[in-house]
């Protein structure tokens, strides 16, 4: 690296000087506006480090540790010609790194670099400027990433550093505390345009600028499972949903949110397969309905989330014939819903001999065992109740485990090896080897996957179901009384279902944070939290078309188009322009002071044409009998406009009628 | 302005030859109720002026010629027993008079100094637990001959902010001193002067002075000037808030006396020397006495805003 050690030049830093002696644009920075611009570019590109490259990230710090350093010692900044290398350099980087030129991630990556650059030729208010701006539009691109709350409340943190710096450069020699004030005072005035321009914005239906589907990875249930899928997932705390009922809310152990339904086995995955056309679904002797409103977490597959069975969706979706509820896109933004189901029902009581097939087939030649005791059942057993009966038993009895870590099962008999030798397993393990059992034997089956349980928040009056809600269990379907859901977890551990996964499992297994149950104050704490970040989701993100239409026709908008919506956006911002431009004129008198300075000066401004300057610390009468003794024929026209500016500025006459003669007799001045 | 301070000012005027100026300062003191002390030499007038003065405004004017021997009694008054009717009764000192004229205040003790300088303050004595107030208007001229010279007691700077202002006469030109020494004497002249107004119409046109107008325009540029001296690394501390007040009170005297009813900026250039003279001390001038022109750098130095 070349770095230039010469100590004093031009283009170092030199105290700040008096301010109104030397231009705005060229003034040199004092070492307190670098530190404060490094501090601001440092708060904005930090939160970037999560997701970026980890080489941007340290050569970012580098930069600005360089910059830091260059300040401290008082040093030349780099020559052009490096930082041109050094910005080539990047850009080259960023493309062998991303493979490409254009996408949002290079986009950030390419601003955030070429920022930190700039920060190396910072010498002049001007770059300062640029600097801040750059800073500004940095915080956007922080929320195309995340849009929590937290990361809003980082952001209004950091824009009002930006702003005290911005201060700083703008006043100089104002306190650290008047500025942040200020800085304040400022973001407090732009709450009602920040409110009108979010209310009123017309929004476009789906997520934000309709960024590139990456931009929601999301963890939650998929659509195949297989042994250890599910206790992985159990170990996230991310909230999956959030429900709030409209009455009394079920029994915990009856909250089965339905997710997708698996019907292929091939040994040891489970698969939706391939549905063939079938009757639709049918319900029936329905009792024990249930309202409710779901808040969706955006979980990039097409299905929703409804306790057993749904009977009635709000937003427009299918429900197929094994009761999945899909939409026609995947779900990348937040969707709210209100939902009905009922807890008691019969389903599809009648059903196609297709779908019985589907819910028989077996892999051929797997599980020899397994089989055999289901033939056993099937011998000895008369009725199908009786073999479902047998085998819950079955699983009850026998010393079989309920684990977070079940031992691997990595032979081909997955389910011989989980039932006679293991027996250590969670749900995946126990619906998957249920249904197997049952299918052997000769009973239609099928896994269900979804969440079981949820955690009441008695603070928002809402349930909320997290990853670690996981669940599978096994549907039979038994001619006369249709799919009936058997859940085989309940047998081994019947603490999963009526109190959740912390409960069933020994003190010792190391669960996510959140699933334990902890001292009250924590968990008071963490409820609280969740209920702040449930209203942030519902009333700030999720403020989509739809809200905003329901929004505005409360208010009264008779025509909801974008037009009209941006008609009303101008017309609100001009009226809270004009509402500041009121509350400064009541200052008018202040104003005509300064505007009588204003054209005090330009009168002196054309007596510099006949070589007379004032000086600075020159009174205005005494310049006038200077200007007397220099150009008596301007007498009469000197003392009035002389007097007229003393009346104004200093007389308290600040009144529109002296200010109108002060302009006339300087307008009307010539030499 | 007035027809009496006219008056006044044209009666000094004839007597005090060549010092319009200081005569007006003299007089904007007056009106702003502040204490005047004059700095210069012995024989350039002091005490003619404080006469001149005196009898313009028909004050009861009182001289008290301040010596290394003096006490504080023989200026405040003393209490002296009556054998008649056994009490003690006070006997007012000279500074029981509208007037005064403290001739060489730097030759008595600091004791006797302070004893004058705390009447001016609170415009009251106390004399073994009893308080006696003031004349008013109560004005005192002190005059001070320069430091340097053998066997004074300067003012410490604490007292010299009591003074309102500081002027110094200085020799007159030779035009003036021509005519005064083809003039008749001086001590004639000051007998035969009339006197232009009662204290009761002083008293009015204190008041009225305080009514001048500042506008906030004005405030900026006195803010100024207080900040230029504290910031400036040219003066050794800068001006005190009671400065700062009195700058405003000596600058709506000024503008009172020059016949305006507000004050422009400069009526406080020209009652800057005499207000931060005495109470700024140049860097540059520590140890020697010789004071430069460094209130006019201080006008040059501040722009007006």
């Amino acid at each position: 690296m070349n770095k230039p050690t010469s100590n004093l030049s031009p283009g170092n830093l030199s105290p700040n000087p008096t301010r109104g002696q030397c231009n705005l644009a060229t003034r040199h920075l004092s070492l307190a506006a670098i530190y404060g611009l490094i501090a601001c570019i440092f708060l904005v590109i930090a939160p970037h480090a999560e997701h970026l490259p980890p080489w941007v990230s340290v050569l970012a710090a580098t930069l600005m540790g360089w910059r830091i350093y260059l300040a401290y010692k008082n040093l030349l900044l780099p020559k052009r010609w490096l930082l041109t290398l050094i910005t080539l350099a990047c850009v080259v980087s960023i493309f062998l790194t991303f493979r490409t030129l254009f996408s949002r991630e290079v986009g950030v990556t390419l601003l955030i670099l070429l920022t930190t650059l700039k920060l190396l030729e910072l010498r002049t208010q001007r770059d300062a400027i640029v600097t801040i701006y750059l800073a500004c539009f940095i915080i956007i691109t922080n929320f195309f990433y995340s849009q929590s709350m937290p990361t809003a409340l980082f952001m209004l943190f950091t824009l009002v550093a930006i702003l005290t710096t911005w201060l700083h450069l703008q006043t100089g020699d104002l306190g650290f505390r008047p500025r942040l004030r200020m800085a304040l005072i400022l973001l407090a005035q732009a709450i009602p345009l920040t409110i009108i321009l979010f209310l009123l914005f017309p929004r476009v239906p789906g997520p934000l600028w309709g960024l590139p589907h990456d931009a929601y990875s999301t963890s939650g249930l998929d659509d195949t499972m297989s042994p250890g899928s599910l206790s992985k997932l159990s170990l996230s705390e991310a909230v999956a949903f959030r429900a709030q009922f409209a009455a009394a809310p079920p029994m915990r152990e009856q909250m089965y949110w339905r997710g997708p339904v698996l019907w292929a086995f091939d040994g040891r995955t489970w698969t939706a397969g391939t549905a063939p056309a079938s009757k639709p679904a049918t319900l029936d002797t329905l009792q024990n309905s249930q309202d409710y409103t779901i808040t969706l977490e955006p979980h990039n597959k097409k299905w929703l989330f409804a306790l057993e069975m749904p009977t009635k969706i709000s937003i427009p979706s299918r429900v197929t014939d094994d009761f999945q509820i899909l939409l026609p896109n995947n779900i990348i933004a937040r969707v709210r819903y209100t939902a009905q189901s009922h807890l008691g029902f019969r389903a599809n009581a009648e059903e196609t001999e297709q779908q019985l097939q589907r819910a028989l087939t077996l892999p051929a030649t797997l599980n020899p065992r397994a089989r055999q005791l289901a033939a056993e059942w099937r011998s000895t057993l008369n009725n199908s109740e009786a073999i479902v009966r047998a085998a819950f038993t079955y699983f009850n009895r026998e010393k079989f485990e309920y684990t977070l870590e079940p031992p691997p099962l990595p032979g081909l008999h997955t389910v011989d090896d989980f039932i006679f030798n293991t027996r250590k397993g969670f749900c995946e393990h126990y619906a998957s080897s249920f249904v197997f059992l049952m299918r052997a034997a000769g009973i239609p089956a099928r896994v269900v996957t979804g969440y079981q349980g949820a955690e009441y928040n008695e603070l928002g009056n809402y349930y909320i179901v997290r990853q670690s809600d996981a669940h599978a269990w096994a549907e039979v379907w038994i001619a006369g009384r249709g799919w009936i859901r058997i859940d085989p977890t309940a047998a081994i551990a019947p603490s999963r279902v009526q109190s959740g996964l912390a409960a069933s499992l020994p003190d010792s297994v190391i669960l996510p944070f959140m699933a334990r149950t902890q001292s009250p104050l924590l968990r008071n704490l963490r409820l609280n939290l969740d209920s702040l970040t449930n209203q942030w989701n519902q009333w700030v993100l999720g403020y989509n078309t739809e809200q905003q239409f329901a929004f505005l026709t409360r208010l009264g908008m008779q025509s909801i188009t974008w037009q009209n919506m941006v008609i009303s956006l101008i017309i609100g911002l001009a009226a809270l322009i004009g509402i500041f431009a009121l509350l400064m004129l009541r200052h008018l008198k202040g104003r005509n002071v300064d505007m009588a300075q204003r054209l005090y000066l330009k009168f002196c401004h054309k007596l510099v044409k006949i070589n007379l300057v004032r000086a600075e610390h020159e009174g205005a009468k005494d310049f006038a009998a200077r200007a007397i003794k220099a150009s008596p024929q301007l007498t009469a026209a000197v003392t009035h406009i002389t007097n007229l500016y003393l009346g104004v500025r200093y007389g308290g006459e600040a009144n529109s009628a002296a200010i109108r003669a002060l302009r006339h007799a300087v307008t009307s001045f010539k030499i | 302005m007035s027809k009496p301070l006219h008056n006044v000012i044209q009666q000094a005027e004839q007597v005090i030859l060549g010092k319009p100026h200081q005569i007006r300062l003299a007089l904007a003191c007056l009106l702003a109720r502040g204490h005047l002390l004059i700095e210069d030499v012995p024989g350039v007038g002091k005490t003619t002026l404080a006469h001149v003065l005196a009898h313009s405004l028909g004050l009861q004017f009182q001289r008290i010629q301040f010596t290394s021997d003096m006490l504080p009694a023989d200026i405040l008054g003393v209490s002296i027993y009556l054998r008649e009717s056994e009490k003690f009764k006070f006997h007012p000192g000279p500074i029981f008079a509208q007037m005064i004229l403290a001739d060489e205040i730097n030759r008595a003790t600091p004791k006797t100094q302070s004893s004058l300088l705390e009447a001016m303050e609170e415009q009251q004595v106390t004399i073994e637990g009893t308080t006696h107030p003031l004349p008013a208007p109560f004005f005192v001229i002190a005059t001070q001959n320069p430091t340097q010279q053998v066997g004074t007691f300067p003012l410490p700077e604490s007292q010299l902010d009591r003074f309102l202002l500081r002027i110094k006469l200085g020799y007159p030109d030779a035009q003036a001193e021509r005519g005064l020494l083809e003039g008749i004497n001086r001590h004639e002249l000051i007998a035969s002067l009339k006197s232009q107004m009662t204290a009761a119409e002083l008293l009015a046109l204190q008041q009225q002075v305080r009514q001048v107008f500042v506008s906030p325009a004005l405030l900026d540029y006195v803010q100024a000037i207080l900040r230029h001296t504290r910031s400036s690394a040219t003066y050794v501390r800068g001006l005190s808030p009671r400065a700062g007040l009195s700058l405003l009170a000596a600058a709506r005297a000024w503008a009172f006396i020059n016949g305006r009813n507000a004050v422009i900026p400069e009526d406080v250039q020209a009652v800057l020397p005499g207000v931060a003279s005495h109470r700024l001390q140049n860097v540059r001038d520590t140890h020697t006495a010789t004071e430069s022109d460094f209130p006019d750098e201080l006008i040059k130095a501040v722009p007006i805003p």
